[in-house]
């Protein structure tokens, strides 16, 4: 007897239950929400001055709600990247440092070629940063599968190096000589730019191409052979094993595909809304899309969904730093509760909890 | 003093960040808990050191204050990982962001300012030798975090407690049939990295760079978690790893002191670089992961 057998105790369901997955991002939402207006009355903001620039306000204009929209695209495209990953149980925690690379590889056109002029110069872009972040993301791969290192430590690393390639960068080689001394690129030329989507915002065409590879997403997992195989991978290594499905293809497939995904969202920010190569072309994309990709499921469509929660976040974080004076770094901590209230939500999808009193009359358990 | 005197004599001090953090760990993964949450610990223990100390509460009342708040957030990932049994991986990613960001918001006020270090403390005769002498002139901290390495090896290598620990780790069912509380030790385990992972971030932040800035914690945690791959979960080759750091993060300075025409941001990203090839190399011999690592490592535990 000790005094966890007070405790209720979970129990694991027979079938997973439908009604708790699709009610786990929601409530997890909302004991979120209330958590962390609990804290802002804690640090002496107003909550309902919060909760109208965070919550109301981006839904308020077109304009803000177009900002809300241009902040889900890299959001949506690492996550759905990272999610199939994660399906397999190859947690690449190194978005960041892929889309860091996808920028500084799709910079490298306009910066090297500046006066170059062609429809082709944005689409060579994107398609060179999603190289360029698959590339450092094989380098995880490499020495998960030939040297057997843990790839969450590897791709973190490298997330770490890559920031200090782009300072490097930044204040060296690439700094724009009449730039005033600041740490950023040369701008870019009409060309280089992503064509915009709805005029008058600064919603461009990347977030199409990102709803298209968010279907591909979904049909690669739902109906194909191969994502088949990677799901099978992660729920059952040994069975997958036997079936003849190699681990070092999972881990492959899904650091390049995550690498791609992050790569061409990078080169897809500093192509759009950025129009150069700056030190601070991400606030933790690569971090927050980790989050992205558990509250929506990891699922494609789920985490169409769960984008847009937390581009909202973004967005209304920003509001409620300029109306609320809330510190930025309040939208950290709403990630990082946010996950955490998700991951107990979901735990009553696979069990349900009974009480000691009940658990009595069910014993199943040996004598000891 | 040439560049290897300034190794030698600052290895120790620099080393001890990565060295308390991955003691913690350490004993989390023996009781067979992975808790990647180390890099939000830390920062949170950081910026509760850095008020306590700036607002004049002292040293120890800063470790104290890091102490207990990076073991109360480790407990909030021992509830959602142990009593609501979610992924580990996904819960130590939430306390990492969590922890940065209640650093970052609490620290907000604090940035760029400064506190007084510990006062390092001469060993009389030995400070005295030449080339080597400053590795016997270290802060009071250092002295204590050699000891508790000494301790935790000791523990692990002759009491019963460390046998209970890493019964609990290799097979918490077994464990848990001959009587031990496998849920009660991982708590206790977790709860203690916690607080390690706390003092690490103190010593950082009040310490060895008295200054806070957000983001200070730079990736030590993470290579904290490496250090424990790179021991392969043995105490004394942790601590040798964390000297290696600990060299490694001064090389830097060092060459820039010298004046060698190295951007810094190649001396700044050698630790991480460092890491990654080591972890390759050591991460290649199979059989000696296997040897000394923890069998139920990261899965939860159901009777």
């Amino acid at each position: 007897m000790n005094i966890w057998s007070m405790a209720p105790s979970f129990v694991r369901r027979e079938r997973a239950s439908s009604a708790a997955t699709v009610l786990a991002p929601v409530v997890a939402l909302t004991v979120a929400i209330i958590l962390n207006l609990g804290l802002y009355v804690v640090i002496g903001r107003d909550p309902l001055a919060v909760i109208h620039a965070m919550l109301l306000e981006p839904f308020l204009s077109f304009a803000s709600f177009s900002e809300v929209l241009l902040k889900a695209g890299p959001l949506l495209l690492i996550a759905q990247g990272l999610a199939i990953g994660f399906r397999a149980k190859v947690f690449n925690i190194g978005a960041e440092g892929q889309f860091i690379l996808g920028a500084i590889s799709a910079s490298a056109i306009p910066v090297w070629f500046p006066q170059a002029t062609g429809q082709w110069i944005w689409p060579a872009m994107l398609l060179l940063g999603a190289i360029g972040g698959a590339l450092w993301a094989s380098i995880t791969a490499f020495w998960r599968v030939r040297l057997n290192a843990n790839e969450i430590l590897v791709s973190l690393m490298l997330s770490l190096v890559a920031a200090q390639l782009l300072n490097y960068l930044l204040l060296g080689p690439w700094k724009d000589p009449n730039g005033f001394n600041f740490p950023q690129s040369v701008m870019f030329q009409y060309d280089a730019m992503v064509p915009t989507l709805i005029s008058g915002t600064r919603v461009n065409v990347s977030l199409l191409i990102t709803l298209a590879l968010s279907l591909a997403a979904w049909i690669f997992m739902q109906k194909s052979f191969a994502g088949y195989k990677l799901q099978v991978g992660g729920l059952a290594p040994r069975a997958a094993g036997y079936a003849g499905f190699s681990q070092s293809w999972a881990i492959w497939l899904s650091l390049l595909i995550g690498g791609f995904a992050a790569g061409l969202a990078g080169a897809a920010e500093v192509a759009g809304p950025l129009g150069q190569l700056q030190r601070s072309i991400s606030t933790g994309y690569g971090y927050a899309a980790i989050i992205v990709a558990y509250l929506g499921g990891l699922h494609p469509l789920g985490i169409i969904v769960s984008a847009l929660v937390m581009a909202v976040i973004y967005i209304g974080g920003d509001n409620a730093m300029v109306s609320a004076n809330l510190p930025i770094a309040a939208v950290r901590v709403f990630q990082g509760s946010l996950l955490l209230a998700y991951l107990v939500a979901i735990a009553f999808v696979r069990y349900r909890l009974e009480w000691p009193q009940a658990a009595r009359k069910t014993v199943h358990r040996s004598p000891s | 003093m040439n560049a290897i005197e300034f190794i030698i004599s600052g290895m120790l001090a620099a080393a001890t960040p990565f060295l308390l953090a991955a003691l913690g760990e350490l004993v989390v993964e023996r009781a067979g808990v992975l808790n990647l949450g180390v890099e939000g610990l830390m920062a949170l223990g950081a910026v509760l050191a850095f008020i306590t100390v700036y607002h004049g509460g002292g040293h120890f009342l800063g470790f104290v204050a890091a102490g207990l708040g990076s073991a109360a957030l480790s407990l909030v990932f021992a509830v959602v990982a142990l009593g609501f049994r979610a992924n580990q991986v996904a819960t130590g990613l939430a306390i990492g962001i969590l922890g940065q960001g209640l650093s970052a918001l609490f620290g907000k006020t604090y940035e760029s300012l400064t506190v007084k270090a510990l006062p390092k403390l001469a060993f009389p005769w030995l400070s005295d030798i030449p080339v080597v002498g400053g590795l016997f002139t270290q802060d009071i901290v250092v002295w204590i975090c050699l000891l508790a390495t000494l301790c935790i090896w000791a523990m692990f290598t002759f009491s019963k407690l460390g046998l209970i620990i890493r019964a609990v780790g290799e097979n918490p069912k077994a464990a848990h049939a001959i009587g031990y509380p496998v849920v009660t030790v991982r708590v206790l385990a977790i709860a203690f990295g916690g607080a390690m992972a706390g003092f690490a971030g103190a010593y950082a932040a009040v310490i060895y760079t008295p200054l806070w800035a957000d983001g200070m914690i730079a990736g030590r945690g993470w290579i904290a978690i490496a250090l424990v791959v790179f021991g392969t979960w043995l105490t004394g080759r942790i601590f040798l790893g964390a000297c290696l750091f600990g060299a490694v993060s001064l090389m830097g300075l060092a060459a820039q002191a010298t004046g060698m025409d190295v951007p810094s941001q190649l001396l700044s990203s050698l630790p991480y670089i460092v890491t990654i090839i080591v972890l390759g190399i050591i991460s290649s011999n199979r059989r000696l992961l296997k040897l000394n690592g923890v069998a139920s490592l990261g899965e939860p535990f159901e009777r």
